[in-house]
This record gives structure tokens, sequence and C-alpha cells, in this order.
């Protein structure tokens, strides 16, 4: 019954669109039901990268700090998206702090568990590998805009 | 005079010509020597003209040479075009004052010169009904430009020298007269037998014409002043095919040629001072030191300076290439969506007065052959 | 407009005055004038004037104001440039230069009975504010309403009064961006395309206006064409170095058109070619 419905759950996260039923089965193994209040973080800059999160309500901020300048956000995440996509490739360390902006749920994918299934089946590790890749396209597509600084006078 | 009339007048008629224009109100404009070359500039008298003259043209090069008769109009076109009197270098647009009731503003008063051009070739009259299109044809004109246009008297001259970089004949331009004239020239024999041919294109050329000595023209003087536009036609400088170039040189907007061209261009603008079509201008305010009187002009730009196309952040063109693109581009291919009309006539002046001597015949020659590889 | 007829001079500029000043954001202000033969024509949303301060110089300043008050010309500038500069250092009172309004503004007819979805950047903004009073007056003609703005820092988000007051309204989906936030900002941070990707709007009967820095502009046309909108419902405005604001000093062409005469808006199929040049 919680497999079943966490199952449910990742086909229709918009990171597991058109996943086959196999392979959710695959990833709902490693899965779990996750909440985090306002304030609280996901993780922490320099932790391993244990466990991402695939977000279902609510939203996160991705910070880093800057001596003087405290946490700087670069990126806001919500409904929809993953939170985390330095899981999949060595050195599995997280590279900012995940920070709820309001109650999260998500859920959480253990990823050593992952990644064990993906070496062993290479055809999950290559759907992975895509959706993963997608995102990280996006997200330095969309960080060379904010480094143009385009609403800037550049005077 | 009346069933075909085309009449014959001697060099005494064109300086009568000049005469009557001038007692008409007129000032006349006519081809002058000065400063080694031959420009416009109002004239007096015959003598004022470049009778005996002609000017040698290539790439970047125009020299004055003596001719070995004493034609009138036995040149090209010179560093000068007719909007420098039609749609002047700079124009005053508007006053104001501050004053203690506060600031009024006045219209520059519109122009009343009447002016009479005396030897517009083929090229140039269609360079004219060019800025007539874009000046005075839209939705908004330009009133000073239209009052100077509506006064004009033009004496046109069929062409009898093609110059080195002339391509009217690739621009359906000349050398033939063609378009709102009001008077005609063929100039025909020389010394004892110097004559002009003459047509009248308007009734105010009729009724000038009149006033004019003159006799019919016969079958043999019709068929020599037909000679002469032939002759010239067959011996044009320069050609260019211009059927294609819209889609020639919009599908190749990204084309190595121009990286090529803009290594020789200096971006210094001639091209577009010289072009007798180009119409761009900016706008200057001035003001007096206590800032109580303030005006605007208007005056020629070059899309080749930076500032052209400067918003707030920097240029929209930076690079020489792009700046070159854009005249070159806008001249041939979307002066034609913009007014319906081709931005270029052939007359050659940019090739002749650019000073590293790009030839934009070349240039299109070199993006069209490329196609061919 | 007196000069339809060509017997005024498009070039002179009638008499105005400001008649309020607000602080927008860093270096931006709105200008509220007033013209001194006020017969108050109207502007269409999107069309903008040319003002003079006097001694200084004239640019283009798109309006701002609510369409429905003809008679407050209402504008938002940027201080960048000595003339916008000076025009944004007048005070209540102050005698500016006016002609307009010019250009081709948004497609309102055409916005009837679809959805609207609005993406703004920065100072971009102020060009599209008078669709939103236009749309929010007239709220039962249109499908659903989309506001996505995004900006550089929290500080810098213009109206946002206003913006706060239309969020609280049920019938206008707001959300904004900003591109670098400290810990205290709690909205969304991420450049104004990550957006659209989460906007719920149909496509098939979204019409979608976009004004912004020109790189922003192809950005969001990009992922707008990828949430599946046809090259014919998008919308943007161009800027352009302008001089006489009527094709006539060919200051502002964009390869076959002139952005002040044949826009500053435009059907995006009518620019996609020209704009996928550099330096165009």
């Amino acid at each position: 019954m919680e497999i079943e419905g966490l199952e449910r759950i990742l086909r229709e996260h918009s990171f597991f669109a058109g996943l086959g039923d196999a392979f959710l089965a695959l990833v709902s193994g490693c899965a779990r039901n996750v909440r985090f209040e306002a304030g609280h973080y996901l993780f922490h800059e320099g932790e391993p990268a244990n466990e991402f999160y695939l977000l279902r309500h609510g939203r996160v901020a991705l910070e880093l700090h800057a001596p003087g300048r405290g946490p700087i956000t670069f990126q806001t995440l919500g409904e929809g998206e993953i939170v985390g996509v330095s899981w999949l490739i060595p050195p599995y360390r997280w590279a900012y702090d995940a920070r709820a902006l309001t109650l999260v749920r998500a859920i959480g994918v253990d990823a050593a568990c992952l990644r064990q299934k993906c070496e062993a089946d290479h055809d999950l590790g290559y759907e992975m590998m895509k959706r993963v890749t997608s995102v990280l396209i996006q997200r330095l597509q969309t960080t060379r805009l904010q480094i143009l600084d385009v609403y800037g006078t550049h005077g | 005079m009346e069933t075909s009339g085309t009449v014959v007048i001697t060099l005494e008629g064109l300086e009568s010509l000049i005469g009557l224009l001038k007692r008409r109100g007129y000032r006349v404009i006519g081809p002058t020597v000065r400063d080694q070359a031959i420009i416009y500039d109002e004239i007096a008298a015959l003598a004022e003209l470049p009778r005996g003259w002609t000017d040698e043209q290539q790439g970047g090069l125009y020299r004055l040479v003596p001719r070995d008769d004493d034609a009138v109009f036995g040149y090209a076109v010179g560093p000068h075009s007719w909007k420098k009197f039609l749609h002047p270098p700079t124009e005053l647009l508007w006053t104001a004052e501050r004053t203690e009731k506060g600031l009024r503003v006045t219209p520059a008063p519109l122009p009343d010169e009447r002016f009479a051009f005396i030897g517009v070739r083929g090229c140039d009259l269609h360079a004219i009904a060019i800025q007539d299109r874009v000046l005075t044809h839209g939705g908004k004109i330009d009133p000073h430009y239209r009052a100077r246009r509506e006064a004009l008297f033009i004496v046109a001259v069929n062409c009898a020298v093609a110059g080195a970089t002339c391509f009217c004949v690739s621009m359906q331009t000349g050398p033939k007269a063609t378009g709102a004239y009001d008077l005609a020239l063929t100039e025909l024999g020389r010394e004892e037998d110097h004559r002009f041919v003459v047509e009248a294109g308007s009734e105010a050329g009729r009724v000038v014409l009149a006033e004019l000595p003159h006799r019919a023209a016969t079958e043999k003087d019709i068929a020599e002043a037909e000679a002469v536009v032939s002759a010239t036609a067959a011996n044009m400088g320069r050609s260019m095919r211009s059927d294609d170039l819209h889609e020639l040189l919009l599908r190749n907007l990204n084309h190595p040629r121009w990286d090529e061209v803009a290594a020789r261009c200096l971006t210094c603008g001639n091209c577009t001072m010289v072009c007798p079509t180009c119409f761009c201008t900016t706008v200057e305010d001035a003001t007096d030191l206590a800032g109580h009187r303030i005006s605007r002009s208007q005056r020629w730009d070059s899309c080749f300076t930076m500032d052209f196309s400067f918003i707030h952040g920097g240029s929209v063109r930076a690079s020489p290439r792009s700046r070159y693109r854009q005249w070159m581009t806008h001249k041939l291919a979307t002066w034609q969506d913009q007014f319906g009309t081709m931005g270029c006539v052939g007359c050659g002046r940019c090739i002749t007065w650019c000073p590293v001597g790009i030839d934009i015949t070349e240039e299109v020659a070199a993006i069209r052959d490329s196609e061919q590889h | 407009m007196a000069d339809t007829d060509g017997t005024t001079d498009p070039m002179v500029p009638r008499l105005a005055r400001i008649a309020r000043r607000r602080r927008d954001g860093p270096q931006v202000w709105t200008l509220e004038i007033e013209a001194e033969d006020s017969a108050g024509a109207g502007f269409a949303p999107g069309q903008f004037n040319m003002l003079t301060a006097f001694g200084v110089g004239e640019v283009p300043i798109s309006l701002s104001g609510d369409p429905a008050e003809p008679d407050r010309l209402v504008h938002t500038i940027r201080a960048v440039g000595p003339v916008s500069t000076a025009l944004t250092r007048l005070g209540p009172g102050e005698t500016v230069g006016l002609r307009g309004p010019f250009g081709v503004g948004w497609p309102m007819a055409e916005l009837a009975g679809h959805d609207v979805l609005i993406v703004a950047g920065g100072l971009g903004l102020a060009p599209l504010r008078p669709v939103l009073y236009r749309l929010l007056a007239e709220r039962a003609r249109y499908g659903k309403v989309v506001l996505l703005y995004g900006t550089r820092s929290p500080q810098e988000i213009l109206f946002r009064r206003q913006i706060e007051s239309w969020r609280r309204r049920l019938d206008i989906d707001i959300e904004v961006t900003v591109d670098h936030a400290l810990g205290d900002w709690h909205g969304h941070v991420g450049v104004v395309t990550t957006l659209i990707p989460r906007a719920s709007f149909d496509p098939a009967h979204t019409i979608a206006l976009v004004c912004g820095p020109e790189v922003m502009m192809r950005f969001a046309i990009a992922a707008l064409r990828d949430a599946g909108l046809p090259d014919t419902a998008l919308f943007l405005s161009m800027e352009r170095n302008m001089k006489c604001a009527v094709g006539l000093c060919g200051h502002c062409q964009i390869g076959p058109v002139f952005a002040c005469r044949d826009g500053p808006v435009f059907r995006f199929d009518r620019l996609r070619n020209v704009l996928a040049v550099k330096e165009i």
C-alpha cells in the first residue's frame, strides 16, 4: 500500500515523466515520503549526497554563504522540481545549501540505493543520467543569463 | 514644336535659360569647378559651368581632367548630390526661449527658397524620387524637404559620359533622364555646332522653353541625341545584377564576406555622405550659457558611426562588419521592404569616394559568386 | 494629432508640465506630465512618447500609465544617459517637451477571449502596465491573466505596491522572480524564463506579451515556444535608438522594419529571421 502510493506519486512527478513501470518500481524501492518545516535545511554544502528530493509541495531556496554577505539565494525551486543533482556522479557531495522556504513535502530518494541499481542496470542508469543532465543543462543556461545581469545598466 | 515638343537650343540658349530662371526667382544651382572637383553650387552664368572639364574616376580615386573639347556636361558625377540642397546637412527644427512667463517653442520657418537645378543626371533624378518617397510619402513628412521640393525646377541632362564607377544601366536609372523633370537636355556637337536637344517634361518646363530662342529638332538631331545615350549605356564602368538582390543579401547576412570587407572598411561614412539617397539624420540641441535660448537642429547622420545604434549599455551594431552590412543591405534589400524601391541608383559615388576603394558591385558579386561554388 | 495632414512639423514638441514625480526604484522615476494644450488624445498600451529635457535632448519613453486616464501621461524612466537623467531630475511644475504618442502597441483587440500571459523583465514592466490596467478594467473579456515578472533584485521590483495589491485579486496570477537575493527574500529566485514552464496556461488559447532586455526576450520566447505557443501568439516590444519617432531619421531600423513606425510591438514571426542575426 505504502509502496504503491509512492509509485503513483513518482509516476506523476515531472522528473520521472515517461519512466516505465519496471524502473518506477526499482526507484520506489529507494524512496520515502519526507517533510520539512519552513526554515529547515534539506541538506548543507559539503555534505555527502545521500538523499535527493522530488518536491511535491512548497518552495526550497538554494543558497551559498559568502562571508560578510550572509546566505545568497541563487535559485528557488518548487513543485515538480528536483532538489539535488550531485548524487549521480562522484564525488557525490552537495555544492550548496537547500533550505525550505515554506512547509515542504517531497519524496526523498536514497542516492546510494538508486546508484547501486543504476550500476546493476545501465538502462536505468541511462534514464537517470538523461533526466539529471537535462536539469543541469537548464540550470546552466539560466545561470548564464544571471551572470549576464541583463537588467543592469552596464554604464 | 507642339507636335513633338522637342527643340534645339544653342549655348546662348543655355545662357538664356540660366538668366531666365534667375529672373523668375530661382536660385540656380549647377555644376561648377571648385577645389579640383566638379561640385554643385549657385551659378549666375554659363561661364561658371565646367566647360571643357571631365572627371576620371576609379575606386578611391577622383581626378579633374581637361577635355579635348568644350563640352559643358562632359563629366559623370562629383562628390556632391542634390540632397545637399533639398535635404541639407544641417537644418534648424525649432528654437525655444525661456521667459518669466515660461518656455515658448517656435518652429523653424519653412524654407522659401526656390531652387532650379541644372544638369541633373538620370541617376540623380531617381535619387530625388527615392528621397521624395522616404521623406514625403510615409505617414509623417519632413515639411522642410517638401517645401523645397515643391518649388523645385529641374533641368536634367542625358548622360554623354559614363564614369568608370557608373552602373546606372544595371539599376535602370539612366543614362537617359527619366521621371520627373521640367526640361531634359542632350548635349550635341562641339565648338561651332554646339547645341542641346531639349525636351519639356512638365507644363512649367514648356512655359520656360517657349521663352528661349530655339528651333524645332530635326530627325537628325533626335537620332544624334539617342546615339549619345546609347553610347553612354554601352560604356558603363561597372555593372551589378539587381533583380535578385533582396533575397541574395538577406539569405547571406552571416556571410564571411562581411568580415572581409570590414577588414578594409574604415567606417568613415564617406559613402553615406556622397550617396544621393542616404537620408538618415540625428538631432542636436544647443543652448546659450544661461539656458534661456535653446534650439534643436537636424543633421546628416551615418549608420557607420557607433552612436547611430546606441541604446543604453552600448551600440546594437558595434562591429564594422555589422555597420557595413547594415548600409549595404539597406541600400539594396531592406529599402525595398520599407519604401518599395531600391535604395541605390548606380551613380558610383560610394565607390569613387571610398578612401579604400570598397566597391558595392564587387561586394555583391563576391557574395553571389560564392553561392555558385 | 495636428500633424496628420502634414502641415505641422512632426519634429516640433508641445509643452507639458510635470504634475507628479515618484521614485520607483534605484535610478528609476515615474513622471506624470500634463500637456499644456491638453487635448488628451489618448494612447494605446505599448505606445511611447518623445520627451525633451530642454537644452539637453530628447529620448523615447514608453507610456506606463492607465489608458483610461488619457490626460495623465505617465512615464517610467531610468536615469542612464544625460537626457533621461535630466528628465528624472525635473520637479513638479517644470516644463518638458512632448511629442507623441507614437508607434504600434500591444494587440489589445486580439487579446479578447484569450488567456493572456505577460512576461516582463526589469523596466520592461513599464510598457506592459497599461495592458494590465486595461485587462483588469475589462476583466470579463479575457480568459486567464498571468503576469510573470523578473528583475535583478527585490529592491528593484517596479511598481511594487501595485503588484502587491493586484496579487490580492483572485482573477490574476502573478509570479515575481529576482536574479539575486539575500536571505530575507522569500519569493522566487532565478531568471524569469524559469517561471514559464511552471506557469499554468493553455498554449492553444494563450497570447503572450513579452518586454524586457533583448537577451531576456530571446530566451523567454524560446521557453514560450517550448511550452507550445505558436510564433503568431508571441508579441514583443523592441528598443532601438530613435531620433524622430516617425520613420524619417533611419535610426531604429531592424532589418526591414522601423521600430518607431512598424513597432515597437511586433508579432514574433515578423522578426524571427532578423533576430536570429547578431548586430542586425
